[in-house]
């Protein structure tokens, strides 16, 4: 699904603007893509560079400039949601890649670029990029063409010419790709370990015997290791289900109220005991 | 020469938890200091079929040429030890069987698949790629990838067009440039690294990369470098926490001891008696 553009002013809706384009032009003068006649935009304001699923707005050093959720830009990566404020006119930008989900098989598969094969939406007027043969429209698996090396080793150096000139799936037995079946955007992002994982409750460990009797240690982390690196090891790590314990390295496996641990990740339950390199301690929950 | 002393090596794979099938395929002989591994594309088990090839041509042909030219010898006309020759030679060889494959039958037309294969050999790793499966590595405090992704999206981000932070939230992730299999010829990039005692590489599908950031990468591989297994299934473990939305498949490599190509006599000699 391409994503659009919703063109308001005052809170009323105007237009609706689906970015099929490489290129959307917005301004004053007729020939834009997107005309807004007001004196308070400029004849070309901005464009917007459309790149498969990705689009990047610009400002065409306008009078009055661009602004993207009240903050003037000059180059913008455009995020769902984003509301482009020229004068009094706004334009919400729309690339809601979730809701529109194929089958999950579908989604995301790896895909390969290569130039002169099929695209699925041809962009009109077609400009080869320079540098690259400009390949005619064939089949798919056409055979001959040139592995597409170029623009990975000399950086191109303007938006146009790395534009691709096609998609093609991998799977040829699968029909043409839907872009809009890729990545969940809420999920694409890799974790952090900052953020606590799912909902779980933080744990913490006390330390019940020896020199640091007494001390505690919140488990916040991903991975939090307990002993002496050399000695013996074990690391407790978070996971979205809970807590586990893993024995790292020595030739002692840490006990667990009283059993001696295998190899194995071990769930922690609250108020367990953890027996390690001769010293106790307790997880437990934190209210 | 045996390498098995001086290196270490650990390997997870796993189809994660959305897909049935794993198009993932890896491979290593830490005697001979190769480790592969390939990220399938393709419908039905056509991916499956692709990075298995890879994997199988480069890793078999390997083993016996290893033994029958040192890979640290200087290949006469460029200059360039034959690890790399040897190397380029073979993934050319795995791209024909591959794309003879997917021409030859219809349920694999269109297969492909990237690729990463290092060589480790006179205290240097030679390392191939193609496509976006990665090679990173931990000397001490300092994680970092060693190869570029042949991708849209690495494309974009060297053209100056996104920021690596705004790459995160590129809808264009999965597009690669460059891969196994899809033509006739296919040009594999080429770059040799000198190793130190204690480095850890790290081999990856994208599975990885796309599901655990960076930070969390190097952090896990330091916290449980004493436990290079379980530093394997653990971020491998990580990826299907996050969600686990494609096959994620990791090798680590350890230098636990030097392993300097024999030189004059002397060093021969020691390397004998080891």
């Amino acid at each position: 699904m391409a994503a659009k553009l919703i063109l308001s002013m005052d809170g009323l809706v105007l237009k609706e603007i689906t970015l099929t384009k490489e290129r959307t032009t917005i301004g004053r003068k007729p020939h834009n893509d997107i005309q807004i006649d007001n004196l308070a935009v400029s004849g070309e304001h901005a464009v917007i560079v459309t790149i498969l699923n990705d689009s990047f707005l610009e400002d065409l050093g306008s009078t009055n400039g661009t602004l993207v959720n009240g903050q003037p830009i000059k180059k913008h990566f455009l995020q769902n949601n984003d509301v482009v404020e020229l004068g009094k006119y706004k334009l919400k930008y729309i690339n809601d890649q979730t809701s529109k989900q194929a089958s999950p098989q579908d989604f995301e598969k790896t895909m390969v670029l290569r130039p002169g094969a099929t695209p699925p939406k041809p962009p009109e007027g077609p400009k080869p990029p320079e540098g690259q043969k400009p390949a005619p429209a064939g089949p798919a698996m056409g055979a001959s063409q040139p592995s597409p090396t170029v623009a990975t080793t000399q950086p191109t150096p303007t938006l146009s010419a790395s534009q691709p000139q096609a998609v093609k799936p991998a799977a040829a037995s699968q029909a043409m790709p839907t872009m809009g079946a890729s990545q969940p955007m809420s999920t694409s992002q890799p974790m952090s370990t900052s953020q606590p994982i799912g909902t779980a409750k933080v744990a913490a460990i006390q330390i019940l015997s020896g020199a640091n009797a007494g001390k505690e240690m919140e488990l916040s982390k991903a991975l939090t290791t307990l002993g002496k690196p050399g000695v013996q090891v074990a690391v407790i790590t978070k996971r979205p289900q809970g807590y586990f314990i893993t024995h790292v390295e020595g030739a002692n496996f840490p006990i667990l109220n009283g059993k001696l641990l295998d190899a194995q990740a071990h769930p922690l339950g609250d108020h367990d005991i953890i027996e390690l390199a001769g010293v106790k301690m307790e997880f437990f929950y934190k209210a | 020469m045996n390498l098995s002393q001086a290196l270490e090596i650990a390997s997870c794979t796993d189809p994660g938890i959305v897909r049935s099938h794993n198009e993932d395929s890896i491979a290593a002989d830490a005697a001979k200091g190769l480790v592969v591994l390939a990220d399938g594309m393709g419908g039905y088990n056509a991916g499956e079929v692709a990075s298995g090839m890879a994997t199988t041509v480069i890793t078999t042909e390997l083993q016996h040429l290893l033994d029958e030219t040192p890979p640290y010898k200087l290949e006469p006309g460029s200059g360039k030890p034959y690890a790399e020759r040897l190397l380029t030679d073979q993934i050319a060889k795995a791209n024909t069987s591959i794309y003879q494959a997917a021409q030859s039958q219809p349920q694999y037309s269109g297969m492909g698949t990237t690729l990463v294969a290092a060589v480790f050999y006179d205290n240097k790793v030679s390392v191939a790629h193609i496509g976006d499966s990665r090679l990173y590595r931990l000397r001490g405090e300092t994680f970092e990838q060693l190869t570029r992704d042949h991708s849209l999206l690495q494309e974009q981000i060297d053209s100056g067009m996104i920021t690596p932070e705004q790459a995160k939230f590129s809808q264009n992730k999965n597009l690669v440039t460059r891969a196994l299999g899809i033509d006739p010829t296919v040009e594999p990039e080429l770059h040799c690294y000198p190793t130190q005692l204690g480095d850890i590489y790290l081999l990856c599908s994208d599975g990885l990369n796309d599901m655990v950031s960076d930070v969390d990468i190097g952090m896990t591989l330091q916290t449980l470098s004493a436990n290079l297994r379980l530093a394997a299934q653990q971020l491998v473990q990580m990826a299907n926490d996050n969600g686990g939305r494609d096959n994620v498949s990791v090798i680590l490599v350890r230098v636990v001891r030097d392993y300097a190509a024999p030189r004059g006599w002397i060093s021969r000699f020691f390397s004998w008696l080891r």
